[in-house]
């Protein structure tokens, strides 16, 4: 029998067998002492953690009279066995991962065995580690680190939207079971849950589109009305229109806040001062959405600025100068020349900001929490995004389940965007417009 | 009209309108400098500039407030994380754009997936997670989600980077017999300057000023952040302590506009670098 064979069957046998055969000692052991881990976690933890997972507990906390007193008995925690079901299917996957690589690492070996080449010895193979997959040593710290920070949770969250994780049903004291897509039927169904969720999502997509729209074609006009010739100062002026950017957001929200107060605010104060009446800036549903708008721009088109700036600049002159030959007016050299070759330059950006401008939390919640409230809305207020939804029902209400059912949504809804969107996108479809 | 009074009517409207916006842009900057140096403590002022002109919101600030404490942990929490997320962030963009691994294409439409799912929807499930285990209430969690949060926000702009350096460079340099290691810190690292600049400052800003999961995560009035404190500030006392309010933010304001402005050149450089990039 060939090498390769002999040391496949063995590898398959028992992990690090294979490698031990090859009279590879250091690398086999390390194997080997892998796989008794994993067989021991797989013989004596593996079945409760998974049966943790599917059933969430079955023994619930209860009182027991205990002679005079009544003491109460903890029971299973819902929670704690998801993550821990969670932790241990992860660990599996590992493990699997691990022994498809020791039979492929035999079979290789064997099969350089056969063609007559020594096995690498362990500091060789150490070093042909480095050499050869140094893309995974330097990925392995960002990848762990992002595998538990990032996709746990976010998988974590998900199967909560399958759950009935919601207040009052909060662990230890009753026990989450998993429910289907409840959750998504009850915000169909249910006429409180369906009037704020079609609410808010309405009102969601019109912010972003244009809380988008504001911004980009207000960032594009203030950069060709400082890039005009003639215009002296060019450095002064883009240095004042750059500080809303460079002010950390937060404070700027936090002092707009204070700033729009209808009764005391400077805003409303001077606009008496010249006679007109103050306007209910925060506190009515329909102002308060236009100066979380007008928030937005203040904030949103310096970054546009900076970008159409960059862009302008590299516009070949010619095509302006034909155009005027050509009797074109100011209004028609921005919608036909300048216009386009921003829009091709920064459509990546454009879609990015869209997308950003749904999730924008900040902007909502620091300005409005969301208020005014909506009587008719579940936990909800009028300038509410679908993101903030998600905060309050999640933060202060405790309804998990839902709060992870509007995150799902929100990515649907973002991930369809971004990806229908993407594929309209001139740089996409006309890579070479500018070679 | 002539040409040449249409050019200057249209050139003075201009400098009207820039000097119209600058004024926007400025003003609430200026109105929060001028309403901390304002005596009293409320919203209210009849003038912009105010009539006397008092340190007192920042002494008090300084000794009836825990903002010194509250300001290291938010310096502390934001150094750490910078340090270790712009590392982080280096490493993987790094692989991703050098290597040609199996997997090379899984992982950045993972990356891309991921940039997808709202912000805090990990750190909501963090939340959970945590308050289970009663681990709420530590910088730690703070500068290991922001870290790695990092990496999944700024990917794609740090390997837009590396793709853009040539290739030669270090093809010579591993003619010379330059390991991996030796290449990515004594080439690539100094050569990607303008970029670790711009991913740290992002990454510094971000958690300087993050108020969503520092709110969640931070329980006790010792251990909270600037945002954390500052948000509380208004929104609980509102406008009877305002003028307080005025003084903290801007004392957190300016250390970061100042950065900003100072290092505008590489902003502008990764901004644009994003945008062509994708």
């Amino acid at each position: 029998m060939q090498h390769r064979t002999k040391a496949v069957i063995l590898s398959i046998l028992m992990m690090g067998l294979g490698q031990i055969y090859h009279r590879q000692y250091g690398k086999g052991l390390l194997l080997l002492a892998g796989y008794a881990a994993g067989i021991y976690g797989i013989a004596f933890y593996l079945k409760d953690y998974l049966y943790g997972l599917i059933t969430l507990g079955v023994e619930p906390s209860r009182m027991v009279k205990a002679g005079k007193l009544t003491k109460l008995v903890e029971g299973d925690h819902s929670i704690f066995m998801m993550v821990e079901g969670l932790m241990a299917l992860l660990a599996l996957l590992l493990f699997a991962a691990v022994y498809l690589l020791n039979v492929r690492d035999a079979y290789l070996v064997g099969r350089s065995r056969d063609q007559g080449v020594p096995p690498h010895r362990f500091y060789e193979s150490l070093r042909e580690l480095n050499r050869k997959h140094f893309a995974y040593l330097v990925l392995a710290l960002p990848a762990v680190s992002v595998l538990f920070l990032t996709i746990l949770p976010i998988i974590f969250s998900i199967l909560l939207a399958f759950t009935n994780y919601a207040d009052p049903i909060l662990p230890p004291a009753h026990l989450v079971d998993w429910v289907g897509f409840d959750n998504f039927a009850k915000m169909v169904n249910l006429n409180v849950w369906r009037t704020t969720f079609v609410g808010v999502l309405t009102w969601t997509l019109t912010w972003a589109v244009i809380a988008t729209f504001t911004t980009y074609v207000g960032g594009v006009l203030v950069a060709v009305l400082i890039e005009q010739p003639g215009i002296r100062f060019k450095k002064l002026w883009r240095t004042m229109l750059i500080i809303p950017f460079a002010i950390p957001s937060m404070i700027s929200l936090l002092v707009m806040r204070n700033m729009f107060n209808s009764q005391f605010g400077p805003v409303n104060v001077y606009l008496q001062a010249v006679g007109l009446k103050g306007l209910p800036w925060l506190t009515d549903p329909f102002w308060a959405k236009v100066t979380v708008i007008l928030a937005n721009m203040w904030l949103g088109i310096p970054v546009t600025m900076i970008l159409a700036i960059g862009v302008l600049t590299t516009i070949p002159k010619d095509l302006y100068e034909a155009a005027e030959v050509d009797g074109a007016g100011a209004f028609q050299k921005f919608r036909m020349i300048t216009m386009p070759m921003v829009l091709y330059a920064t459509a990546p950006v454009l879609i990015m900001q869209f997308a950003g401008n749904m999730n924008n939390f900040n902007v909502i919640y620091l300005l409005t929490s969301g208020d005014p409230v909506n009587a008719n809305y579940q936990y909800a207020g009028h300038t509410d995004l679908l993101v903030t939804w998600l905060y309050k029902l999640a933060l202060n209400q405790s309804q998990y389940s839902f709060a992870s059912v509007i995150g799902i949504i929100i990515f649907l809804l973002v991930a369809a965007f971004s990806i229908w969107s993407y594929r309209r996108t001139r740089s996409y479809k006309e890579e070479d417009m500018i070679a | 009209m002539n040409r040449r009074t249409a050019a200057r009517t249209k050139l003075t409207l201009s400098y009207a309108l820039l000097v119209m916006l600058s004024c926007i842009s400025l003003f609430p900057a200026f109105w929060i400098v001028m309403s901390s140096f304002k005596t009293g403590n409320s919203l209210f002022s009849e003038t912009l500039i105010p009539r006397e002109f008092t340190l007192e919101h920042y002494r008090n600030l300084f000794q009836n407030t825990h903002y010194p404490v509250w300001f290291m942990n938010t310096l502390k929490i934001a150094a750490l994380s910078t340090v270790l997320g712009t590392f982080l962030l280096l490493l993987a963009s790094y692989a991703i754009s050098r290597y040609r691994f199996a997997g090379r294409k899984t992982t950045l439409s993972t990356l891309l997936v991921l940039q997808m799912f709202p912000g805090f929807m990990a750190m909501i499930a963090i939340y959970v997670l945590l308050n289970a285990m009663n681990l709420l209430n530590s910088h730690w969690a703070l500068v290991l989600v922001y870290s790695s949060g990092a990496i999944v926000t700024n990917v794609f702009v740090a390997k837009g980077f590396f793709d853009t350096i040539p290739r030669s460079l270090e093809d010579a340099a591993r003619i010379d017999g330059a390991s991996h290691m030796t290449l990515f810190f004594f080439i690539m690292i100094p050569l990607s300057r303008p970029m670790l600049t711009y991913a740290s400052l992002m990454i510094f800003n971000g958690s300087f000023v993050d108020f969503i999961f520092a709110e969640l995560v931070l329980r006790t009035e010792e251990q909270r952040t600037l945002a954390v404190g500052l948000y509380q500030m208004v929104s609980q006392r509102n406008s009877t302590e305002f003028t307080l309010f005025a003084a903290g933010a801007v004392l957190v304001a300016l250390p970061v506009t100042l950065l900003f402005l100072f290092l505008q050149r590489f902003l502008v450089e990764g901004l644009t670098a994003g945008a062509s990039k994708g």
